[in-house]
């Protein structure tokens, strides 16, 4: 597909050049991610190569202590909320504002874009002021509502990015069709921009999972996040146990990953055979 | 469980907030620490015992160890929090900034038990840290015998690590520049002292890796990123009891510091805040903690009750007691901001 | 583009009746209204503290009325001093005293032992006079001190901002720089923008290539990929910099690697240092540039770029004249996510950093959670927000450039 059926050397080397970079490009993303599964082995105390020794003694950590476990859990549960709230408002609003009857797009767009401007511990002061007041803080509801204004702008973006290649007319045609708005969102609309929705869903899904500072305020000791349980462990003991639960949440994604994957090629091939 | 509230999401939705307050059983005391070594060494000789003797339940949370949070609860007036454990300088921002209270001595112990400046107007001093320099006896042929020999590249040369702070580089800056001990402070007062300690730190500025975190020091000698470094003598100490690493630590011209609590304004159960308070300053419960971490008590009628084997390792030790600077609270409570201000300035050039 | 085949902004508008611009609006508002209340105004609340500051008049009520009895600029006379002695006895009682002890000190450096030294006096002693007072505070018997003063019990105060510029008022009507080993925050604001920049350069550089080949692979090799590219995401970003640690030490990987391969003859310094820093952001912010040129770049027509290419079209004014258009709106809002959000680093460059690569963001959460200065921390935030968001709207204006372009 990079070749034309009948390449010129120009262009096979163009393609082997850009194979190449992105090679480069793939050992540079993901090589630092997998330093830290030997560190997770390391008998000793610090990060360091050579290792002092091999053993589980930080994974004994990880999976053996309530904290560890109820940390991981939390994340994953504000984590998730976050990322389908985030992504079924983040979405609904760029569908919104790419249409060009939108009133007052000039007041809205820096509305959607202050969140990932304002320093987050700024935000997360507002925000503890505002929902200590209004009974939110220290509710998991808070956590992923204030995850959510942080996470959102990603998916507005993202989404609108995508619709911009969206040829409005085809919703036209399925109205004209008969179709109801829901039908057509769903059947034409949203297969059209599931990349740039999904890719919404995943900032959203990051920026609430790797997020300390609002979390700092909003939680309670019962809510405890992964990362801050990382945070506040950093200023007494910098410990390989956090090595040991990055490599655990690293080796569940890409189990989830390869089973989203598997489902998703069969779901495309029986919707291949049915069309056959 | 604390009364916690509850949201419904389904009701979220529709912004309307379910509030529903339990009723509260047993007696309850929340204290929030920094965390890790130190807290679980706080639980062993304190909380534990504490809890079992009165009979009530002890909530512990963990936090960075600065402020920001605690003015916020005081100013929304939802204070979970009953007590709280600081730095010295923090006892002062909090106290200025009306945070925390004002102790009550009467309900905790006599005032002049304590050793001077560890009974602050607004925070209990609990143990006593050395500012310490720290090495890696495997990396460095000859032992530095002084803090001050951090400033000394020709004898000791490579990158060393310093925490990233104005207070104590500024005051080993001057005694490396020659001020004798007791002066320091007055000569820090004046603006030309302050130059001073600026220009001996410009000499060392190169080479010189800054710290923020406590766990970074015995990282960095770990990783030889650094020959030597400054550091929180608990720190090391464990680096080298717990992990066997080769590190010494060098007390000579140390800075002595006081770690704190204090409860902040709105604390629901000030009575039993205080009951902890004054349990915790009895001489013998005073002297516990050093059994799980190498710090010294508050107490001047403490010592005795400090296991043998222990004393060799506080900062209080006689031998470590030589040469040594109390870290000056007023005058940082003066000039801190402006010399943060100002040192910000400084790594910035 | 697509618009091409679509009538006017303008005579779609006219066409339809009014409640059309209805249902758009409608889609957008459990968002806008969400970001409206839990972010807006909690955000507009504190960031006025920037300009509104009560502490040092709600403190000295009888020395604001004595103040202005006593028209004179220099060191007030008797009069105000017995004001200013009632006012600190009244705040050493109530406790308030403190917090504007702090506040003044903020303004005036070593004020703040001295005030709470007269405060404690004038509690003991009612009628202290001037003469004792200025014995026990120095300060009280300058001229600046009393200017400081006189400013402070304006409610309304521009000191923060002037501050956040490396401002300061020198005289009643001029303003001047601060003296040079207090300023900080010009320059800081400058290297935020720069490492934002770099970073965003970076990012494109690396994910852009990478981008079009996913886009030319056969599906199972683009969703490998795929998974490689989001693998990050489930590494929190505390671990990621915890990696680069370990890579990027004098004893690391990567100098370990590069003595090995000859080089460099020498171990190089790349933590806490501006190189290491940038790499390491540039991992982290690899992803927000990818993605969205990716999901862009999937939906652009192949066939297309082979029609150009059969009708003559050299590869590079094909690629210019086709595909680059086409992906543009991808590539603006991943570069314009990784430069935003490079702006609120401070995780990263605390740990990685030398000192003089600390980001805005460290002195912003320096000051909320260290200093307990709120004012300065809403001041920084504030003309950090205002000049992004200027930023950012010129380049909608000028440019023709926005994140939320329309279709």
């Amino acid at each position: 597909m990079l070749l034309s059926p009948y390449p010129t050397n120009a262009e096979r080397i163009r393609v082997a050049a850009l194979w190449f970079w992105c090679v480069l490009v793939l050992i540079f993303l993901v090589v630092p991610i997998f330093v830290p599964v030997p560190l997770s082995f390391n008998s000793g105390s610090f990060f360091t190569f050579p290792l002092a020794g091999v053993s589980t003694r930080w994974y004994e950590v990880v999976l053996g202590t309530p904290r560890w476990r109820a940390a991981i859990g939390n994340s994953l549960l504000i984590g998730f909320g976050t990322t389908i709230l985030a992504t079924v408002l983040g979405t609904l609003t760029a569908i919104g504002l790419s249409d060009p009857k939108f009133p007052g797009r000039r007041f809205v767009v820096p509305l959607l874009i202050s969140p990932l401007i304002v320093p987050v511990v700024v935000t997360a002061v507002g925000t503890y002021l505002f929902y200590a007041r209004i009974g939110l803080a220290n509710t998991y509801g808070g956590i992923i509502l204030a995850h959510t204004v942080l996470a959102s702008p990603f998916v507005v973006v993202t989404v609108s990015a995508s619709l911009a290649g969206f040829d409005r007319n085809l919703m036209r045609a399925t109205s004209i069709l008969g179709a109801k708005p829901l039908t057509g969102f769903l059947r034409v609309m949203l297969p059209l921009i599931l990349p740039g929705v999904l890719s919404g869903a995943a900032f959203a899904f990051v920026t609430s999972f790797d997020e300390v500072v609002v979390v700092q305020f909003l939680a309670n000791a019962q809510q405890r996040t992964l990362p801050l349980e990382m945070f506040t462990g950093l200023r007494e003991q910098l410990s390989p146990a956090i090595t040991a639960a990055a490599t655990l949440m690293m080796g569940l994604s890409i189990l989830l990953l390869i089973v989203a994957n598997l489902l998703a090629r069969r779901s495309r091939k029986n919707a291949g055979a049915a069309s056959e | 469980m604390k009364s916690v509230c509850r949201t419904n999401l389904l009701a979220l939705a529709g912004a309307a907030i379910i509030c529903q307050l339990q009723p509260v059983g047993a007696e309850e005391l929340t204290i929030m620490a920094t965390g890790g070594a130190w807290q679980a060494a706080l639980r062993q000789a304190w909380f534990e015992p504490f809890a079992k003797k009165a009979g009530v339940k002890f909530n512990e949370q963990e936090y960075t160890g600065e402020l920001g949070k605690i003015k916020a609860m005081v100013e929304t007036g939802n204070v979970p929090i009953d007590l709280v454990t600081v730095e010295t300088s923090t006892v002062l921002q909090g106290c200025d900034a009306g945070v925390l209270i004002r102790i009550d001595y009467s309900k905790v112990a006599d005032r002049s038990r304590f050793l001077p400046g560890t009974a602050l107007d607004c925070g209990v001093g609990i143990d006593v840290y050395g500012d310490v320099l720290a090495y890696d006896t495997t990396v460095l042929k000859e032992a530095p015998t002084s803090v001050l020999d951090i400033f000394d590249t020709k004898k000791f040369p490579g990158k060393r690590a310093m925490r990233k702070a104005p207070a104590q580089n500024l005051e080993w800056a001057l005694m490396a520049d020659g001020v004798p001990i007791a002066e320091v402070y007055k000569v820090l007062g004046t603006p030309d002292g302050v130059d001073r300690a600026f220009k001996k730190l410009d000499t060392i500025k190169k080479d010189i890796v800054w710290w923020d975190a406590g766990a970074q020091p015995p990282q960095l000698l770990a990783s030889k990123e650094v020959v030597m470094t400054t550091a929180w003598n608990g720190r090391i100490q464990s680096a080298i009891d717990q992990d066997k690493r080769p590190f010494a630590i060098v007390w000579d011209n140390q800075i002595v510091e006081y770690d704190m609590i204090a409860i902040p304004k709105g604390a629901k159960n000030l009575d039993l805040a205080y009951k902890y308070l004054a349990y915790v300053a009895q001489p013998d419960v005073g002297a516990q903690l050093g059994r799980f971490i190498p710090y010294g008590p508050v107490l001047s009628d403490s010592t005795p009750f400090v296991p043998k084997d222990v004393l060799p390792k506080l900062p209080t030790a006689p031998d470590h007691m030589k040469n040594y600077l109390v870290g000056d609270v007023e005058f940082w409570g003066d000039h801190g901001e402006d010399l943060v201000k100002r040192f910000n300035a400084w790594l910035a050039q | 583009m697509s618009s091409i085949a679509m009538p006017t902004t303008k005579t779609w508008i006219s066409a339809r009746d009014h409640s059309d611009s209805l249902r758009p609006l409608a889609l957008a508002a459990p968002l806008l209204l969400l970001l409206l209340f839990s972010f807006g105004a909690p955000i507009v609340a504190l960031l006025s503290r920037a300009v509104y500051e009560p502490t040092i008049a709600n403190a000295l009520p009888l020395t604001i009325a004595a103040l202005r009895q006593d028209s004179g600029a220099g060191v007030p006379d008797e009069a105000v001093f017995r004001a200013f002695a009632i006012d600190l006895k009244d705040g050493q009682a109530a406790g308030t005293v403190y917090e504007f002890a702090k506040n003044l000190n903020t303004r005036l450096p070593g004020a703040r032992s001295q005030v709470l030294r007269v405060a404690r006096l004038a509690a003991q002693d009612q009628a202290i006079t001037k003469e004792a007072m200025i014995k026990a505070a120095p300060l009280l018997g300058e001229e600046k001190s009393w200017s400081a003063i006189r400013v402070g019990t304006n409610r309304f105060t521009s000191f923060f901002l002037l501050s956040a510029f490396d401002l300061r008022w020198t005289g009643q009507w001029t303003i001047g720089a601060v003296p040079a080993d207090q300023a900080v925050f010009l320059r800081v604001f400058g290297r935020t923008f720069l490492i934002a920049t770099l970073v965003t350069l970076a990012t494109l550089a690396l994910a852009f290539p990478l981008a079009y080949l996913m886009t030319n692979l056969r599906p199972a090799m683009a969703a490998i990929v795929l998974v490689l590219v989001l693998l990050p995401f489930w590494t929190s970003i505390l671990v990621r910099t915890a990696a680069w640690t370990v890579i990027l030490q004098k004893y690391g990987i990567l100098n370990d690697l590069m003595l090995w391969l000859g080089v460099t003859s020498d171990r190089i310094e790349l933590m806490y240092s501006r190189t290491g820093l940038i790499i390491a952001m540039t991992h982290i912010q690899l992803p927000f540039t990818l993605l969205p040129i990716y999901s862009v770049m999937r939906s652009v027509q192949p066939s297309q770029l082979r029609a150009a290419q059969s009708l003559g079209g050299r590869p590079f004014t094909v690629f210019r004249r086709i595909y680059l258009p086409q992906v543009m709106p991808g590539v603006l809002a991943g570069c314009l996510l990784t430069f935003i959000l490079c702006l609120g680093y401070y995780i990263t460059p605390v740990l990685i950093g030398g000192a003089s690569d600390q980001l805005i963001s460290n002195f912003i959460a320096n000051y909320v959670n260290a200093e307990l200065n709120w004012e300065m921390a809403a001041a920084l935030s504030f003309v950090l927000l205002a000049s992004t968001l200027g930023l950012y709207i010129t380049m909608t204006r000028y440019l023709g450039l926005d994140l939320f372009k329309m279709g």
